[in-house]
C-alpha cells in the first residue's frame, strides 16, 4: 500500500535506454486524452513498463483569481474548471461559502438545486459514456448520448440561460425562480430516459467485444484506490460503498432514496457498470424531487456585500468525477483570502499510473477514458 | 462563528503521544482543526492513518500568511471511512524550511506535494520527484505567494519558448 | 455483327469491352459506396450525413475524388521512393484483376476460368503486398508495426475464410464460378441454406480480411500505433482507399456467388406465371418494386419542404420508373438480354446486401485489440472452419455413398458444428481473463 512511485520516466532524456525499451508520448493533442494531457509510456514492446502523466497545459491560475475578486465575483470562474458538469462546481462553491458566512439555502432553493446537479450528473456521465465509447471504437452510442445531454441542456438554458458554463446557483439560494413547466420538462426527460438507458444497455453492457475490450483492463484494487484518495465512481467501482450524498449529506440529498452502486473488482467494465447504474440512481432522485418542491423563498438573507467571518472551511460535495472540495480561508474582507480546489480529476490521475502497468499498449486509451477526466479541472 | 478549542477524543490521543508537537486544537464552524510541529507531521500523519483510522488522505495544499515568521500553513485533510470524520492537520513552515513529504504514507501526496512546490515553493523532504508539475519546468517564481502580483509572468520563459513579449 | 470483325480478335472484343467498363465504373462504384456508408452510418447514428453537396450529398464524391486528386503530393525525405510508389498501386492492381473472373451475370464475365475462385482468392491476396511494402516504404517504425499488424490480421482470417468457401465448394463440386451457381441451380437451393455456418464463417472472415470494423485495429484514429496509410496522403492514399473498397466489392461478390445464389433469383425453380401472362411472377418481381418506389418518390415529393428537394424526389421517381421500365423490357427482349439484365439486377442486390451488413456491423460493435482477434481468428474460427468442413464432407458422404436423405444430413451436420462452435466459445471465454490478469497488479 505504500508503494511509492518511482522518478523513471523523468529522468529518461538522460539515460540510456534498454534495447527492448522504446518511449512512446502521446502528446497533447491526441483525439483521445481528453482534452491537452500528455502521456509518456515506456513501453516493453506491448506492455506498459512506466508512465508519466504530463499536465499543466490548461493552467489558467484559478486559485490566484480568487484572492482577487468577491465570492459572487469568483462563482463564474468555478463552472470553467470542470466545463462538463458546470453546475456541480458551482453547488460546491455556493455551499462552500454558505457554511462560512453561517448561511444556508431555503428549502425550496436546496430542492431545485438538487435537481439540477442530478441532471448534470447525467450529462456529464453521458458524455463520458459516449467519448469512452468512441475510444474503443464503438462509433454510434456518442451520437445517442449527446441527444440526451442535448435534452437537458435545453432545460438548463431555459433555466438561467446557459447550457455550459451555467452560473445556475448563487451564494445563498438561487437567483432564477424555476420556469413554468420546469418539473414536466425534468418528468418527461426522466421518463424517456429509462429506455433510452436500455438501448445504451443493449449495445455495451453483454456486447462480447466491450466485455473483451474492458474486463480486466485498468484493474485498481480498493487499498489502492483510498492509498491514492481516488473518489467517486472509480472508487466505487473497487468496492468501497462511499459516496458523500449519503455520508455527508449536502442540499436535499437526506430527504430522497436512492442506492450506491458499487462493484468489485475496479477493472474498465466495473467502472462502466457503477456509472450506468448511478445515471439511473440520478433519474430516480429527480423523479422523487420534482414530486414536491417545497413553496417559499429562494435566497437566504445574506446581503449584497459578503465578508464571512475570519477562518476557514472545507466543503465538499460528490461530483460526477468525484470528491470535488473547496477548502476556503477568510480573512474578514469582501475576497477570499485563499480558495484551494480539491479537483477529483487531478487526484484520480494520480491512479493513472497504478492502472496501466502491465497493461498492453492499445489498454493505455481505454484506461484514460476510464478515469474520466476534465483537464480543465485537472490543471485548474 | 469565532473558532473555539477543542479538546475531544482524537486531540487527547494525539497529545498523549506527540506531547509539545501538537501545538493547539480548534474547531472552526465545527470542523476540526489540529495545529503541529512540521517537524512531526510525517509520525502524526502515519498515527493517524494507523491507529485513528484516517485512512484517506483528502487534500494536501498550503496557505501564504507572509507577515508572519513562518510564513506558510501547510494543510492536510484527512478523512476516515470508519469514523465518518474529517481532520485537518495545520504546520506553519517557514521561507527555506523543508516539509517532512508524506508520500510513504499516501501515495496520494505525491502530486498534491508537487503543486504545492509549484505554488508556494515549500520543498518536501523525501518526495521521489518533486518537480514543478503545472507550471513549466523552468518557470520562475511561486505563484500563489502573497508577494507575486496576479499580472505577473515569468516573461523571459512566455518569451522564449511562446515567442510573444508577453501574455498579457 | 460477327463478319464485321475479324475472327482473330471476336473472342477479345467482348473481354475488352468488360475489362474497360470495370475499370471505369469501379472507382466511380467505390465512391458512391462511401458515401452510402456515410449515409448510412449517419442513418444508425440518428443523424442525417452529407447534405450539401447536391442534393442530399449526391455530389460528395466527386467532391472528395476532386479534392484528393488537387492535394499536396507529400513523400517523407527518408522514404524509399520507388517502393512507395509501387506500394498502392500493388494493392490497386490486384483488386482490380481479381474482377477478371467475377461473373456479374450470366454473361457479364472478362474470363470464365475453370479455376476462377482460386485465382479471385490468390490475386485478393496478392494485394497483401501492397500494404507490407506501404509500411516498409513509409520509413516510420510505427508505420511498419501497423502494416504488420494488418499483413497478419488477413493472412490468419483468408485462411479461415477460404475453408469456411471450401464447405461450400464441397457441394457444388467445381472450382469455376458459373459452375458454381449452375450448382446451386440445380441443387434448387442456395449454399447459405445447406452450409449456414460456413456462410457465417466467410462472413466474419471477409469482414476481417478487408480490415473492417471490428477488426480495423490496424487503420482507427484513435489507436497509438499508426496504421500502413498514415504517410500516404491525396492521390496515392486515394488508390489505398479504392483498393479496400474493391476488394469489398470482391469478397461480397464471392460471398454471393457461392452461397447466395449468384444471379439466380430467388426461388429459381418456382414458375408460376403472372395471371395472363407469360411473364414469371418472380420476374415481375423487380419491375413491381421498383414502380411501387417510384410512386412512394411521387408521393413524398409534394411533402418536401424546399423546391429544390421535390425536384429531387420528383427524379428518383422518374428514374425508378425508367428502371421498371427497361426491366419490363427486358422481360420481353431476346433471351440472352433478359437473362442478363435480370442476372446482373439480382447480383447486385445480393451483393448490395451483403455490403449493408458490413456497414451495419461497423457501426454497431466496437473494435478488437489486436491480440483478442488473433485469438479469435486462430482459436476459434479456424478450427470451426476445418470441423465444418469435415462435418459437410461426411453429410455429402452420407448422403451420396450411404443413401441418407441429403437435407437430414446437412441439417445433421449444422447442429453438430455449432454445438463445436459453442464449446469453442465458452472455452475462449474462461481463457481470456487469466491472460488479462497476468498484467494487472
Amino acid at each position: 500500500m505504500t508503494d511509492t512511485p518511482t522518478s523513471g520516466l523523468s529522468n529518461v532524456e538522460t539515460t540510456v535506454l534498454g534495447a527492448d525499451e522504446i518511449i512512446l508520448n502521446m502528446g497533447p493533442q491526441h483525439p483521445s486524452t481528453h482534452g491537452v494531457l500528455r502521456v509518456k509510456l515506456k513501453l516493453d514492446g506491448e506492455r506498459v513498463v512506466d508512465s508519466e502523466c504530463i499536465i499543466g497545459y490548461l493552467h489558467r491560475g484559478v486559485e490566484k483569481i480568487a484572492e482577487h475578486r468577491s465570492y459572487q465575483q469568483f462563482a463564474p470562474y468555478v463552472d470553467r474548471m470542470d466545463y462538463v458538469a458546470a453546475v456541480s462546481n458551482g453547488l460546491g462553491y455556493c455551499e462552500a461559502v454558505e457554511k462560512l458566512l453561517g448561511a444556508e439555502a431555503p428549502p425550496r432553493a436546496r430542492v431545485v438545486r438538487t435537481i439540477l446537479t442530478e441532471l448534470q450528473r447525467i450529462a456529464s456521465h453521458l458524455l463520458w459514456l459516449g467519448t469512452h465509447a468512441l475510444d474503443i471504437g464503438a462509433l454510434t452510442p456518442v451520437f445517442y448520448c449527446f441527444r440526451e445531454r442535448e435534452e437537458i441542456l435545453k432545460i438548463f438554458e431555459k433555466y438561467c440561460g446557459a447550457r455550459l458554463t451555467t452560473h445556475a446557483f448563487r451564494i445563498g439560494g438561487l437567483q432564477y425562480e424555476t420556469y413554468d413547466g420546469l418539473e414536466a420538462d425534468v418528468k418527461r426527460f426522466c421518463d424517456d430516459f429509462t429506455h433510452r438507458i436500455d438501448e445504451y444497455e443493449t449495445l455495451l453492457t453483454e456486447n462480447r467485444i466491450w466485455v473483451g475490450r474492458t474486463k480486466g483492463v485498468g484493474i485498481l484494487s480498493a487499498a489502492d484506490a483510498i492509498a491514492l484518495g481516488v473518489t467517486g465512481p472509480v472508487l466505487r467501482a473497487s468496492g468501497v460503498k462511499w459516496d458523500l450524498r449519503k455520508a455527508m449529506p449536502y442540499a436535499a440529498y437526506a430527504d430522497y432514496q436512492f442506492d450506491i452502486p458499487t462493484r468489485e473488482t475496479g477493472d474498465t467494465y466495473d467502472r462502466y457498470i457503477v456509472r450506468m447504474q448511478e445515471m439511473r440512481q440520478s433519474q430516480r432522485i429527480c423523479l422523487q424531487a420534482i414530486e414536491n418542491i417545497p413553496s417559499g423563498p429562494i435566497m437566504a438573507k445574506v446581503g449584497k456585500v459578503l465578508k464571512p467571518p475570519p477562518g476557514e472551511v472545507y466543503h465538499s460535495i460528490e461530483a460526477p468525477k468525484g470528491e470535488l472540495g473547496y477548502y476556503i480561508v477568510s480573512d474578514g474582507t469582501t475576497q477570499a483570502y485563499r480558495v484551494r480546489v480539491r479537483p477529483p480529476s487531478f487526484i484520480n490521475l494520480q491512479a493513472f499510473d497504478k492502472m496501466a502497468r502491465g497493461s498492453l499498449v492499445a489498454d493505455v486509451v481505454a484506461i484514460i477514458g476510464t478515469i474520466d477526466i476534465v483537464l480543465g479541472e485537472v490543471d485548474r | 462563528m469565532a473558532p473555539v478549542p477543542l479538546d475531544n477524543e482524537l486531540v487527547q490521543h494525539l497529545k498523549a503521544k506527540f506531547g509539545d508537537a501538537i501545538r493547539d486544537a480548534t474547531l472552526d464552524r465545527k470542523q476540526a482543526i489540529v495545529n503541529v510541529g512540521a517537524e512531526k507531521l510525517r509520525e502524526i500523519s502515519r498515527h493517524c492513518r494507523d491507529e485513528e483510522k484516517f485512512d484517506m488522505l483528502v487534500d494536501l495544499t498550503a496557505v501564504d500568511w507572509p507577515n508572519r515568521e513562518k510564513r506558510f500553513d501547510v494543510i492536510v485533510i484527512l478523512y476516515s471511512f470508519a469514523r465518518n470524520e474529517r481532520v485537518r492537520l495545520k504546520a506553519h513552515v517557514g521561507d527555506g524550511e523543508k516539509a517532512p513529504s508524506l508520500c510513504e504514507v499516501w501515495p496520494a501526496a505525491n502530486w498534491l506535494e508537487r503543486e504545492c512546490f509549484d505554488m508556494f515553493g515549500i520543498v518536501f523532504e523525501g518526495h521521489p520527484n518533486l518537480k514543478r508539475i503545472l507550471l513549466p519546468d523552468e518557470w520562475e517564481g511561486y505563484p500563489l505567494r502573497k508577494d507575486y502580483d496576479i499580472l505577473k509572468q515569468d516573461t523571459a520563459w512566455v518569451r522564449e519558448n511562446l515567442g510573444i513579449e508577453s501574455g498579457q | 455483327m460477327g463478319h464485321l470483325i475479324p475472327p482473330s480478335i471476336l473472342p477479345y472484343v467482348l473481354p475488352v469491352i468488360y475489362g474497360v467498363v470495370i475499370v471505369a465504373v469501379l472507382p466511380l462504384m467505390a465512391g458512391y459506396i462511401v458515401l452510402l456508408e456515410r449515409k448510412v452510418m449517419a442513418d444508425m447514428q440518428a443523424r442525417l450525413g452529407p447534405m450539401r453537396v447536391g442534393p442530399h450529398g449526391l455530389l460528395q464524391p466527386i467532391a472528395d475524388a476532386v479534392k484528393l486528386l488537387l492535394k499536396e503530393d507529400i513523400i517523407p525525405e527518408k522514404a524509399d521512393k520507388l517502393m512507395f510508389w509501387i506500394a498502392p498501386l500493388v494493392s490497386v492492381t490486384m483488386a482490380l484483376v481479381a474482377y477478371s473472373a467475377m461473373p456479374f451475370g450470366p454473361a457479364f464475365q472478362i474470363a470464365d476460368l475453370n479455376v476462377g475462385l482460386l485465382f479471385i482468392l490468390a490475386v485478393s491476396s496478392l494485394g497483401i503486398y501492397g500494404i507490407v511494402l506501404g509500411g516498409w516504404a513509409s520509413n516510420s517504425h510505427y508505420s511498419l508495426l501497423g502494416a504488420l499488424r494488418s499483413a497478419a490480421q488477413l493472412v490468419s482470417y483468408e485462411t479461415a475464410a477460404g475453408l469456411g468457401l471450401v464447405s461450400a465448394l464441397l457441394l457444388a463440386g467445381s472450382l469455376s464460378l458459373k459452375e458454381i451457381v449452375q450448382a446451386q441451380y440445380d441443387q434448387g437451393e442456395w449454399f447459405v441454406f445447406s452450409v449456414p455456418i460456413g456462410f457465417f464463417i466467410y462472413l466474419v472472415g471477409s469482414i476481417a480480411e478487408t480490415n473492417r470494423a471490428p477488426f480495423d485495429l490496424p487503420e482507427a484514429e484513435s489507436e497509438l500505433v499508426a496504421g500502413y496509410m498514415t504517410e500516404y496522403s491525396g492521390f496515392r492514399w486515394s488508390l489505398y482507399f479504392l483498393a479496400e473498397y474493391a476488394n469489398m466489392i470482391i469478397v461480397a461478390g464471392i460471398a454471393t456467388t457461392l452461397f447466395l445464389g449468384g444471379w439466380l433469383r430467388p426461388f429459381p425453380h418456382f414458375s408460376d406465371h403472372l395471371p395472363g401472362t407469360s411473364v414469371e411472377i418472380m420476374d415481375g418481381l423487380p419491375a413491381m418494386v421498383f414502380l411501387g418506389v417510384a410512386l412512394y418518390c411521387f408521393w413524398l415529393a409534394p411533402k418536401q419542404p424546399v423546391k429544390i428537394q421535390k425536384i429531387v424526389m420528383a427524379t428518383v421517381g422518374g428514374l425508378c420508373i425508367a428502371l421498371a421500365g427497361t426491366m419490363v423490357a427486358a422481360l420481353f427482349g431476346p433471351e440472352g438480354v433478359r437473362l442478363g439484365v435480370y442476372g446482373g439486377f439480382w447480383f447486385m442486390v445480393k451483393v448490395m446486401g451483403y455490403l449493408y451488413a458490413f456497414l451495419w456491423v461497423r457501426f454497431t460493435f466496437p473494435r478488437y485489440r489486436f491480440d483478442q482477434l488473433m485469438r479469435l481468428g486462430w482459436r476459434f474460427l479456424i478450427p470451426l472452419a476445418l470441423v465444418n468442413l469435415i462435418a459437410v464432407a461426411t453429410a455429402k458422404v452420407a448422403s451420396q455413398e450411404w443413401g441418407w436423405y441429403p437435407r437430414i444430413t446437412m441439417i445433421l451436420a449444422t447442429i453438430f458444428t455449432l454445438g463445436v462452435a459453442l464449446w469453442l466459445a465458452s472455452r475462449d471465454a474462461k481463457q481470456e481473463p487469466a491472460v488479462e490478469a497476468a498484467g494487472g497488479d
